[in-house]
């Protein structure tokens, strides 16, 4: 069996890869070099002369408390969306995996939310929670709760983090269920027939089986929170009320492209790139490295 | 210490395929009955059925004098060995064997006592505190073992243990197994399809076949008097050989029993000799191969004429081929003609289709 392609020309290699590679640097190296020099330079208001500050930007960032709450938020949010879309997938994986009538269709339909983009699901749930319009608004209503995300601050968090949390059970769910299907059945059998009822069963020899996969997917979900909620916060709450749901990837965007201020914007989005780093630096070490029990 | 009884049990699956159809069992205090077969037989499925890893769809299985089909695993009081052992592979060794003491809510000291105790015994002593993935296969094994009798069941049960070893630790763990039953004196039930393990270990020995019992009895009394060709040819090795009586030659030596079907006659009851004794029948070989293994040589020789294939069971011969057993000492060149005889005590006749043994 021949494993090395052979390449008439030396050239033809090169020219397959292009593309890709074309990519990754126009979209991922070039805005980040890019980004790296920017945060360096400080613009006047209209954008006519620009210098160059070194550090100013970030240390402005770092004397400012309201950049430190946007943090705190950021991680309340990542870790309110993750903890809660990884129990619910957990608790519907584990439901999953009992032998059910009709379960194939059933493992389907909770794979489907995945495919939903974070704009459209923002949409979603800004149609079924709108104070005026929303279908569930109604009932909150008649159950007597004062509901009105777009005056309460605290409302329109728990609304963010329900509608990303929604969208990411998938994901978590489809890993669950693969985790759940390589533990092997005898073990469960032997915990059963070791007198360890199915909640025990669960808390000692499940959950603990399960640690690499909930680990990985932890930090995926939080990167997923940091990042890609986006475009939920963007069509749901524009980041408000005030800056009750503005997180740190808004409020990039917003410093930047709405306040103009592209010199912090920049600083900023290097500080997520770090962050990235450390995350995924995190995620090769214990995860890719095959985690034991 | 109990007594495990089963009563006419069933196992049909929802699409309507029957693995068990109707066993009767029973097993006495301390005994040890060892279930055997081909694979796809049942007896794994009759074992979890005991286990109460699988529901019983018909009849009745008794524990301990009392009706256990709707009662959970871990009620029945019972300890299982897995095939792949199923230890917990994120506990360590000394928490496996803790694990079902603790889940039953004993004392620590009390736990610390009695998995010292089991650890002494099937000396894992010094890797207590190692995982199951820093164990050899058969340390896993022995673990496997430590936590089914640090519970002190009333039964053990055992599914295929020994499968996973290599043939060497296979027959010394096999010797292990029957001790440590001797010694604790527990009601074990054991599923295997390697019928060396079930003659060495049985008290009772089940041969099963397609979800039914063929035999019931001590090993010894169905190896030497099989009820059907199926057991016949299941148990010994290497297995009895099976020949039609209709051909003129075995029909004209067997006299009256001619008509029964099919006669058998184990390899190591056939000597080689120009005589034929009263009763009994001698055939004409040609030496096709042998295999000397030391103590014995095995003659797989070809009868001149032959017949249709007899029973359809496994280890079966092709139609015509016998298979003789003499001490290692001899080997017959191939192609020699040669001629075997079995006394007529040694006989083992059955009807036509395998299910009835005859008495001649």
């Amino acid at each position: 069996m021949q494993k090395q392609a052979i390449f008439q020309s030396k050239l033809l290699p090169f020219a397959l890869v292009a593309p890709q590679l074309a990519i990754v640097l126009i979209f991922f190296y070039w805005p980040a070099v890019q980004a790296v020099i920017q945060s360096f330079l400080l613009q006047d208001a209209f954008g006519l002369s620009t210098s160059f500050v070194w550090f100013e930007n970030y240390l402005e960032l770092f004397s400012d408390p309201a950049y430190f709450e946007t943090i705190i938020r950021t991680f309340f949010f990542s870790f309110a969306i993750a903890g809660s879309s990884l129990s619910v997938a957990l608790l519907l994986a584990v439901m999953a995996d009992k032998p059910l009538r009709g379960g194939a269709v059933y493992r389907t339909l909770l794979i489907w939310p995945y495919a939903v983009a974070p704009p459209v699901v923002g949409v979603i749930w800004v149609f079924m929670l709108h104070p005026s319009l929303g279908v569930l608004s109604r009932y909150l209503r008649a159950a007597g709760i004062e509901w009105n995300p777009l005056l309460d601050g605290n409302q329109a968090a728990t609304l963010v983090i329900l509608a990303a949390a929604w969208k990411q059970i998938s994901y978590n769910f489809l890993f669950f269920l693969a985790g759940l299907a390589s533990i092997p059945k005898s073990v469960l059998e032997a915990a059963a027939i070791d007198g360890a009822r199915p909640m025990r069963r669960f808390w000692t020899v499940t959950f603990p089986l399960l640690s690499p996969t909930i680990f990985f997917l932890l930090v995926v979900n939080i990167v997923y929170a940091f990042f890609d909620t986006f475009g939920i916060i963007d069509t749901m709450t524009r980041g408000g009320p005030g800056k009750s749901t503005e997180t740190l990837v808004y409020k990039v965007y917003n410093d930047g492209l709405i306040g103009g201020n592209l010199g912090s914007s920049a600083a900023q989005s290097v500080i997520l790139m770090v962050m990235v780093i450390v995350l995924t630096g995190i995620q090769f070490r214990f995860v890719e490295r095959k985690v034991t029990y | 210490m109990a007594n495990v009884t089963l009563r006419n049990v069933r196992k049909t699956y929802p699409g309507g395929f029957e693995a068990i159809k109707g066993v009767n069992v029973d097993v006495g205090d301390g005994q040890f009955c060892v279930l055997v077969g081909p694979s796809g037989c049942g007896k794994s499925t009759l074992l979890r059925m005991v286990a109460g890893l699988e529901t019983v769809t018909g009849g009745e299985i008794d524990i301990g004098g009392k009706v256990v089909n709707q009662v959970e695993p871990a009620d029945r009081d019972i300890a299982m060995v897995f095939q792949n052992y199923a230890l917990y592979p994120h506990m360590s060794v000394f928490n496996n064997m803790a694990y079902g003491l603790r889940n039953r809510g004993m004392k620590e000291a009390e736990i610390k006592a009695r998995v010292e105790e089991a650890a002494r015994v099937l000396e894992l002593a010094p890797m207590l505190d190692r995982k199951p993935r820093q164990l050899s296969g058969g340390q896993r094994q022995r673990v496997a073992m430590g936590r089914a009798i640090v519970r002190q069941p009333k039964v053990f049960l055992f599914d295929e243990p020994l499968s996973n070893l290599d043939a060497k630790l296979r027959i010394a763990m096999r010797v292990e197994i029957r001790k440590l039953q001797r010694r604790l004196n527990t009601t074990s039930i054991y599923v295997t399809h390697d019928q060396l393990e079930a003659m060495t270990l049985a008290d009772i020995l089940v041969v099963m076949n397609g979800g039914q019992v063929e035999q019931i009895g001590n090993p010894l009394a169905i190896y030497e008097k099989p009820a059907t060709t199926f057991v016949a040819s299941f148990i010994g090795a290497p297995p009895m050989n099976l020949m039609s009586t209709r051909p003129d030659e075995i029909k004209s030596q067997l006299g009256g029993a001619g008509d029964a079907g099919i006669l058998g006659i184990r390899p190591e009851d056939f000597v080689i000799t120009d005589q034929t004794p009263a009763g009994g029948v001698a055939l004409p070989l040609t030496v096709e191969a042998i295999e000397r293994v030391g103590a014995e040589t095995f003659v797989y020789g070809s009868r001149q004429q032959d017949d249709k294939r007899v029973a359809a069971t496994p280890g079966e011969l092709p139609p015509g081929e016998i298979i003789v057993r003499i001490p290692g000492s001899e080997a017959p060149p191939i192609g020699q003609k040669i001629r075997v005889a079995a006394v007529r005590q040694k006989l083992h006749l059955f009807s036509g289709d395998g299910r009835t043994r005859i008495e001649a």
